[in-house]
Parts: structure tokens; C-alpha cells; sequence
């Protein structure tokens, strides 16, 4: 059984994830921040020390400002319909994913002016392109930092310096690349950034979050929901402070249980080293696929401009069956058609046919990638 | 020995009095998060409390770690 499937998200999860949240049930067990006793503190302090490994590891100076929600589409919504007024203006990316695109779109009804800066077909961003889309009622830009559909970077830190230079907040959506490519909040001036637990942070899915940074208005940003927050309990206002203001009801604790070992792990192992194993993996593929005659490549074809994740097409065989016979005959798994990314896909010319796409993880090895080339092969012979 | 004498510190949420409760321990100021007294509030978050010897150093540590502070008590 290969496993090709971590860029939607991760698995297996290193040693320490399940047990975590074994303990948490079994020992723990309690409502963080609703009541006082022992228990309570003791959930309360799990939720704090994932709130600090955040921090830790996307190095943001506090950790009371990492919001925890289900998701990075749950984060990025807050950023979104919780920042952009009528009137305002965005700037994103032909290589988005619906999780921008779609509250993006809603909120253009609504009166927000949105721009998408064309992307090249390998799927790389012109930093000075965003520059020349800027307008007096800019206020935000919202970046993928990888494409999901084809592992593209795109160039966060040149994008953050301008959005400084023009006083607008950068909203970073790291779903592709928490944990697996190093982010510094401070140094690429990201004022938000989206990430999910689940996929290279090692968590359970269930688990993500939004990085509020310290230019970020809290008093302007407008929760998804309002509800029980275990603070302010004698009023019947939502609290103003971050991160009650935007974390109403109780939090998946036993998921952030799992996340908090999750992120241990990958400070433990460090993200450059993972980056750098990645890397040796993605090339290996690449170079690999390049060298089947009938097989197309997507993005930029040089592992170190994009994660490890790879999409490819065999000539003359639909995705799906691609996709179908590589689970059947040789155990491999992985995700094909379109990857929630309609305009990524219309960017790198695979709409709407899509793709197959093996999202490789740290777990991953080079042995599993020889077997697949020589599945995908075998395929590629079959469908001359 | 006697009692020892104690003040609670007040705090905005459980996020604060949890990294208080961090701070402290890692300044050696011994601490403990206790239900906030009912009759300081109707509040139904925790609070720290503390020795009272230790009132000043403690919010010095707190101030250092922007812990903000809604109100402190003897009890």
C-alpha cells in the first residue's frame, strides 16, 4: 500500500499524535476555560501549549492571537468575511483554492471589489503584478502560498513587503505548506495566515487556525459566530479581546490534544530537514515522470519552486481511470480530477479534465516513488 | 507556621490566566488557577492566586508578558 495522498492530508501521523489524544480522553477529558477544577485547567492548558507551538513554529510573537477554528477554509473565511467591507478591495491569485475563491466571490455580490492577478502556467506569481493592481481602496491581499493542484510556491515574503510598503494586510493561506516549508510571520510579513492542523503540522483533521497579527484591527474583525466563550460570562456581548472574540462554543480539544504533538514532531525533526528530504523526493518523481514518454507534467518541473506535490496526466487515459487503476492493481493512492481549484486548473491548462496528482509526505520513501513510476509506465504503454 | 495570606489576580479570560499561570512558574513565583470567588465576580472563569508577599514581583512578570490584568483582591 503507497500512500500518495498528503496534500489532502497527511498519514500515517507520527508517534505521539494518537496517544495525545488517547490521554486527553482518557485522563483529561474536561471543558477548557468553562469551569475551574483541575480538569478543566488541565484541558485549558493543552489548548495553550498548541496555542505556543503555533507560535513556535510560524514564528508569531503571541500566542493568545492564534485563533483555532475546524480548519484552514474556517480560517480563511474569518480573515475574509471578517476584514473585507463593500467597498474595499482584494487582490488574489489565478492559484487559488475555493476555500478563497468562493467566500471571495460571495463577497464580490456584497459590494467587495476582487481582483485575480494571472498566474504563469507553471503556476508562478509576478510579485510586481500584484504591485500594479493595487487601487486607493485596497485593503487586503490573500495569497496561496502553494498551489494545491501543482505544489507551486508563490513568492510570500516579495508579496508582504509590498502589501507593507502600501499599508494593506497580507493574508497567507498555508494549507500546502505549514510545517513542510519554513514560515516566518515577522520576517514575510504575513499579518494572517491560514493553517490547517492535518495536513504537514500532523494533526487530526478537525484542527487549523488563523494567525491575527499585531497590524490587524481586532476591533474591526467580525467573528464568524458568537456564542459561550467561558469569559465575560456576565454579559451578553461577545467578548473584544483575541482569541475569545473569535473562538465561541467548545474547541476540539482532544484534535488540538493531536496537533500540539503533531507540531512537537516537526520542530523535533525541523522543518528545514523535512523541507530538504521532501525536496529529494519530489526531484526523484519529477525526474522520474519526465522520462515516460506519454506522460505530461503540470507546474514548474524543479522541486525546489514547489512542495512535494506533483500532477501529471497519462496520454490518452482519463484521470479517473488513471487514478482507479493505480488504487486496484498496485495499491497506490492518490487524488485525480479537479483539486477544488477551478482557476488554478484553467491556469496550468488542466480544466476541466484535471489531473493526477501524488501528494508525497515526509513519510514517504524512494523506494514507494520507483514502484509508482513503474505503475504509471505500465499505464502510459498501455494507452499508446 | 501560620496561614499564609493570599491575593487573587483577575484576568480577562482563561487564555490569560493559563499563560500567568506559565510565566510565573517560570519566574519561581508559585501559583495556582482557583474558580474566580463569587463574591468578586459572576464571573465563571478561573483566576491566579498568589502569596501576597509576592504581589509586586508577580506583576512585574505579568506586565513583561502582557498578561493584562482586570483587578487584583486579598482574600
Amino acid at each position: 500500500m503507497i500512500y500518495f495522498d498528503n496534500a489532502a492530508t497527511s498519514w500515517p501521523k507520527p508517534p505521539g499524535v494518537a496517544e495525545a489524544m488517547v490521554r486527553f480522553l482518557n485522563n483529561v477529558g474536561a471543558n477548557p476555560g468553562r469551569s475551574a477544577h483541575r480538569l478543566a485547567v488541565e484541558a485549558g492548558r493543552i489548548v495553550y501549549n498548541a496555542r505556543e507551538a503555533v507560535a513556535e513554529l510560524f514564528n508569531a510573537p503571541d500566542p493568545l492571537r492564534v485563533v483555532f477554528g475546524s480548519n484552514a477554509t474556517e480560517a480563511l473565511n474569518l480573515a475574509l468575511r471578517g476584514l473585507l467591507r463593500p467597498g474595499d478591495h482584494v487582490i488574489t491569485s489565478s492559484m487559488e483554492h475555493n476555500s478563497v475563491m468562493r467566500p471571495l466571490r460571495a463577497l464580490e455580490r456584497q459590494g467587495v471589489e476582487v481582483t485575480v492577478v494571472q498566474c504563469s502556467p507553471a503556476g508562478f506569481l509576478n510579485p510586481s503584478d500584484v504591485e500594479a493592481a493595487i487601487r486607493l481602496n485596497t485593503a487586503m491581499i490573500a495569497l496561496n502560498h502553494a498551489s494545491n493542484v501543482v505544489g507551486t510556491l508563490l513568492p510570500v515574503a516579495e508579496v508582504g513587503r509590498i502589501a507593507r510598503r502600501h499599508g494593506l494586510l497580507l493574508l497567507v493561506d498555508a494549507a500546502q505548506t505549514g510545517g513542510a516549508y519554513p514560515i516566518d510571520v515577522q520576517a514575510e510579513f504575513v499579518d494572517l495566515l491560514a493553517f490547517t492542523g492535518h495536513k504537514s503540522l500532523y494533526g487530526p483533521m478537525g484542527t487549523g487556525g488563523l494567525i491575527v497579527g499585531e497590524r490587524v484591527n481586532v476591533d474591526r474583525l467580525e467573528p464568524l459566530k458568537r456564542g459561550g466563550t467561558g469569559s465575560r460570562s456576565e454579559y451578553e456581548e461577545q467578548p473584544d479581546f483575541l482569541p475569545d472574540l473569535c473562538e465561541s462554543g467548545t474547541l476540539n480539544v482532544v484534535g488540538l490534544a493531536g496537533l500540539e504533538a503533531g507540531i512537537r514532531w516537526v520542530l523535533k525533526r525541523g522543518v528545514d530537514a523535512i523541507r530538504a528530504y521532501e525536496v529529494e523526493l519530489a526531484q526523484w518523481l519529477i525526474a522520474g515522470l519526465r522520462d515516460i514518454p506519454g506522460v505530461t507534467i503540470y507546474g514548474g518541473l524543479d522541486a525546489n519552486r514547489q512542495t512535494a506535490t506533483v500532477s501529471f496526466n497519462v496520454i490518452g487515459m482519463e484521470p479517473s481511470e488513471v487514478g482507479f487503476r493505480l488504487d486496484e492493481e498496485h495499491g497506490i493512492m492518490c487524488r485525480v480530477g479537479l483539486h477544488c481549484a477551478p482557476a488554478a486548473h484553467k491556469t496550468t491548462g488542466t480544466f476541466p479534465a484535471g489531473a493526477v496528482r501524488f501528494g508525497l509526505g515526509v513519510f514517504n520513501t524512494l523506494e514507494e516513488i520507483n514502484a509508482a513510476l513503474a505503475a504509471v509506465e505500465s499505464l502510459a504503454q498501455e494507452a499508446q | 507556621m501560620t496561614d499564609k495570606q493570599y491575593a487573587v489576580i483577575l484576568v480577562y479570560s482563561t487564555s490569560y490566566a493559563l499563560r500567568a499561570e506559565k510565566v510565573l512558574k517560570q519566574a519561581g513565583i508559585s501559583c495556582k488557577l482557583i474558580p474566580v470567588p463569587r463574591h468578586l465576580s459572576s464571573e465563571c472563569g478561573v483566576c491566579v492566586r498568589i502569596e501576597r508577599a509576592d504581589q509586586e514581583a508577580a506583576f512585574q512578570v505579568l506586565r513583561t508578558a502582557r498578561v493584562e490584568m482586570e483587578r487584583v483582591h486579598d482574600i
